[in-house]
């Protein structure tokens, strides 16, 4: 290594092939209990639709499946390891109470079925959960039926629909910011809209200007993400939700950076019509490699005739019920109610915070952020000088120079024993490092990382072919991805040769 | 607050590194008018052992010491224990999408091997890394069959779990795909002469379930025939992965969209889930989702990486297979788990458990009172006509801590009387002969009402 870091040391770990590689016929991790009914002939009970052969599937014992998924588990990084930089991904501690409390028997064994006199404490949960998210959204109603944060703005926008067609026009299209994750202009093609570009101000926001020019009675939504990600609160977000509402527009606004805001601000009171939230990243529940999520979506009251079927509803006597009676509904997004292993997590979270652990939370993510942008200022090119809040983006105009691209950085940042930052996102900073450390990290977590990402700019301009072959201490090297893509290989097959 | 790591001092210490006097300072980009200058109206900060309590005490206002022959799409099946061992490791639990592959070869490894199983368990070419669940993966299914045939209809089984059919008729309704619905046969299988007339020109797939809502095993081949003869893929999806142990998976398919719950995931009132869409290697650039590809790295080394990404929505934005993006990536490794652990042999015998204490539940039942859809093989699953409402038995099995089959009257109110029970290797000979005692109690107290009534009129 050029430069020596503080925060990491390489170590052995364990070599692992796949696990139908490590197959023998007869060896086995399973036990059934003996059979308390008569056997049966299972060619007679199901003739030609009795299948004989499983295929390739393994047969391994228990002691090597542990060993197996341990073995990989350590080939990952973790947040449970070390700061998670993603921007946009907001990567902090997964409380471990709320792993305990979703396992409790009655809830992790609960039925969507059963009868609602004995589902009465999973619909507290729902409704206690609703509730908090309404009062820290200041919003009016909620679902919680979206199973991840696009899921969200699908049922949104479907809102967003039924409520312009209730006016007897669906209108056309949604306007979305250049600077918006991707699953933004995906999801209006979804709900049949057209998408129509709005650029940024120099500011980095909104160009309210634009906006008013492109407003018409065909624009159905804005979707604007606030804080945008940039990292950057739009501070004419009244002036934006005017221009909407005045020609008849609703503003849907992408909650992806939630954790800026709660306890400080909210959406509900700035304008905002509809909006989801992603309890895996601002409520804590784990990002579990890629999912579950979970993507409630709230709404003002002109909104809520539309919500999807069932409603959580206290009855006169004071128990729950759902509804299914809401004519106006855009219908069901989920089978059953959503993923409530994850409203139960959100809500130990929220409860294990409370309104001052809440705020300052959001106090500690922008804190954090802040402090990461003043000590990289200078070394890394900050594209936009206005204020950040959660998350901060650089370029790496300066590092490219020299060849070395943010991917590069990205790569390099690992050896220093860090998981990368969002690359190249949002697109309107070309080569963009974003970073959102989140609330999580200790001074001297983000004194280390600093320290590292400073490192790493000497190193480029000292040795910039060395930056460009990380990682160099992982246990493979840079992946060839293209290789992956023009000859896709999608699963083992027992005559694929391992190493 | 517990969570966070930092001293007051070092708050201060870092503000002055910052170069402002106070917190507030860094919110002065939001507007004043919009700060919050009171506490949120939540709960006040609870201990750990509060947050416990609070969930236990909801635990018990939830059934939890009952047991249960509902299934309908969500099953009960013992979780080995290892799976939560395994899963509960930080290094899976809380990591993210495995988008840089050098930091995460163990979720992607892992992902590689789900997708292997999920195919060879399936019969199909391959599979992707997950989807929500079963109900949005075969909305997506038919999505991505209009896609592929450049078609807009869809036709779909009425014996497709109903909430299923619900999903796809919101996704469909701004996709400009007209659905059909396609009743089923007193077997309570598929109507084929039915789905002959339904099929049209435009007609892009046809979405049928095996086994179906009833329990009932399809004829998936003659369906298959029917289908691909006017030109339309056939869609199977499966809501009882288990079933895939003992009954042929629907080979000739050209999308199988699964639930994958059964395998290892907690019935946990609904979510989360696992679905999974398999599919022909053909097809494999319109299908949506993550998908694990083996690649290699500079010095030769088998590594893997998240692949054809330019179907996603964020390198595609609108032009997307799909808007989808997280999806169930820690349950489908409990699906994996279970898949490990349960094997070539004893996903087999795990099925035929399920097959032999549903073919005994369905005789006992059949003694007392009718078992419809007799005529076609079933796998866990089978409908009950009563002669009183389902509700009311069920009432009096709820006496017995035992929840009972889900009465059908709100989703398929032609079958009068009827309940969809089910039986896992879960359920005991005990737990059946009680709720047939009931049945047939109800049957005999219903029998000599209706004989009173004769002997009056």
């Amino acid at each position: 290594m050029k430069h020596m870091t503080r925060k990491a040391t390489r170590h052995i770990n364990q070599n692992e092939n796949l696990i139908f590689e490590k197959s023998s016929p007869g060896k086995a991790a399973w036990k059934l209990p003996p059979l308390d009914v008569p056997e049966v002939d299972t060619a007679k009970l199901l003739g030609k639709s009795e299948r004989k052969d499983l295929g390739n599937m393994p047969e391994v014992s228990e002691i090597e499946i542990i060993r197996h998924f341990t073995r990989l588990s350590t080939w990952n990084y973790a947040i449970d390891l070390g700061m998670y930089p993603l921007g946009s991904c907001t990567m902090k501690y997964n409380p471990r109470v709320n792993e305990f409390v979703s396992r409790v028997e009655g809830l992790a064994n609960g039925h969507p079925y059963q009868p609602a006199k004995i589902s009465q404490g999973a619909m507290r949960i729902m409704k206690t959960l609703s509730d908090c998210l309404i009062e820290i959204t200041g919003m009016d109603a909620i679902t919680l039926q979206p199973a991840a944060g696009a899921h969200g703005e699908f049922t949104g926008l479907l809102m967003v629909r039924a409520y312009h067609e209730s006016k007897g026009n669906a209108r056309k299209k949604i306007l979305i910011p250049d600077s918006a994750h991707g699953t933004n202009p995906a999801t209006a093609a979804t709900v049949g809209y057209a998408v129509e570009n709005l650029k940024s101000n120099d500011r980095g926001m909104v160009d309210v200007a634009a906006l008013a020019s492109q407003m018409n009675e065909d624009v159905a939504a804005l979707m604007v993400t606030n804080p945008n990600t940039l990292g950057v609160f739009e501070q004419e977000i009244h002036k934006i939700a005017d221009l909407m509402h005045a020609k008849g527009g609703l503003l849907y606004m992408d909650g992806a950076n939630m954790n800026a805001l709660v306890g400080k601000a909210r959406p509900g009171d700035f304008g905002d019509d509809v909006m989801h939230l992603n309890l895996h990243k601002t409520f804590s529940t784990p990002h579990g490699g890629g999912g579950p999520g979970s993507g409630p979506v709230a709404i003002k009251k002109a909104l809520e005739p539309f919500l999807p079927t069932p409603v959580v509803v206290t009855k006169s006597d004071g128990t729950m019920a759902f509804d299914y009676n809401r004519p106006q509904s855009v219908g069901r997004v989920r089978a059953f109610y959503g993923n409530f292993g994850m409203f139960i997590r959100a809500l130990a979270y929220i409860f294990a915070n409370g309104p001052d652990g809440l705020r300052q939370t959001t106090e500690d993510a922008v804190l954090n952020a802040n402090y990461i942008r003043k000590g990289l200022e200078g070394t890394y090119d900050l594209p936009y000088s206005t204020p950040s809040m959660h998350e901060v983006v650089f370029s790496d105009k300066v590092q490219s120079k020299k060849g070395v691209k943010t991917m590069d950085l990205a790569k390099r940042l690992i050896d220093y024993g860090f998981h990368p930052y969002t690359t190249a996102f949002p697109l309107i900073v070309p080569g963009a490092l974003m970073i959102e450390p989140t609330e999580s990290e200790p001074k001297e977590e983000l004194d280390l990382f600093i320290e590292a990402m400073k490192s790493i700019a000497e190193e480029v301009e000292e040795d910039p072919q060395f930056v460009l072959d990380a990682p160099h201490n992982t246990r493979i090297s840079r992946l060839d991805e293209t290789l992956a893509a023009r000859k896709p290989v999608l699963r083992w097959k027992p005559e694929s040769t391992s190493h | 607050m517990r969570y966070l790591p930092k001293s007051p001092a070092d708050r201060e210490a870092m503000l002055k590194a910052i170069g402002v006097r106070s917190i507030d300072d860094l919110f002065s980009p939001i507007p004043g008018e919009y700060r919050l200058t009171r506490d949120l109206k939540v709960p006040r900060q609870m201990a750990e052992s509060e947050i416990v309590d609070w969930f236990k005490q909801r635990s018990k206002e939830n059934g939890d010491d009952y047991t249960s022959f509902l299934g309908a799409g969500a099953y009960f099946h013992y979780r080995p224990v290892v799976i939560d061992a395994l899963v509960q490791r930080g290094e899976f639990l809380t990591a993210y999408t495995p988008y840089q592959a050098e930091f995460a070869q163990g979720t992607l490894q892992a992902i590689f091997e789900f997708q292997t199983m999920i195919s060879e368990l399936t019969g199909m070419d391959l599979a992707n890394a997950s989807m929500y669940d079963g109900s949005t993966g075969a909305a997506e299914a038919v999505m991505m069959a209009v896609r592929i045939t450049g078609k807009s209809g869809a036709v779909i089984a009425r014996n497709v779990h109903p909430e299923y059919r619900e999903v796809l008729g919101t996704y469909a309704t701004h996709q400009g795909i007209p659905l059909a619905t396609v009743a089923y046969t007193e077997s309570g299988r598929l109507n084929l002469k039915d789905l002959e007339k339904a099929l049209g020109d435009d007609t892009a797939c046809v979405l049928i379930q095996s086994p179906n809502f009833f329990g009932t095993v399809e004829d998936v081949e003659a369906i298959a025939e029917i289908a691909h003869k006017r030109g339309a893929l056939l869609i199977v999806s499966i809501a009882e992965a288990v079933s895939l142990g003992i009954v042929e998976p629907p080979r000739v398919a050209d999308i199988i969209a699964m639930e994958a719950q059964s395998f290892g995931v907690p019935v946990g009132f609904g979510g989360p889930y696992c679905g999974v869409i398999a599919t022909k290697e053909k097809f494999v650039r319109q299908m949506p989702g993550r998908l694990a590809g083996q690649t290699v790295d500079k010095k030769g080394k088998r590594g893997f990486v998240l692949t054809l990404a330019t179907r996603e929505q964020h390198i595609r934005r609108e032009k997307a297979t799909s808007n989808i993006c997280t999806n169930q990536a820690l349950v489908a490794l409990m699906v994996n788990i279970f898949m490990t652990v349960y094997g070539k042999v004893g996903l087999r015998e795990l099925a035929k458990q399920n097959l032999a204490k549903t073919a005994y539940a369905a005789d006992q039942f059949g003694k007392n009172a009718k078992v419809l859809f007799a005529g076609a093989p079933r796998f866990n699953e089978f409908v009950v006509q009563t002669s009183e409402e389902p509700s009311a038995i069920n009432s009096r099995l709820l006496g017995h801590k035992i929840i009972g089959g889900l009465p059908l009257k709100k989703f398929y109110p032609e079958l009068g009387n009827a309940a969809l029970w089910c039986c896992t290797e879960l359920t005991t000979r005990s737990m059946i002969d009680t709720a047939v005692g009931l049945v047939a109690e109800s049957e005999r107290s219903v029998g000599s009402m209706k004989e009173a009534e004769e002997v009056t009129l």
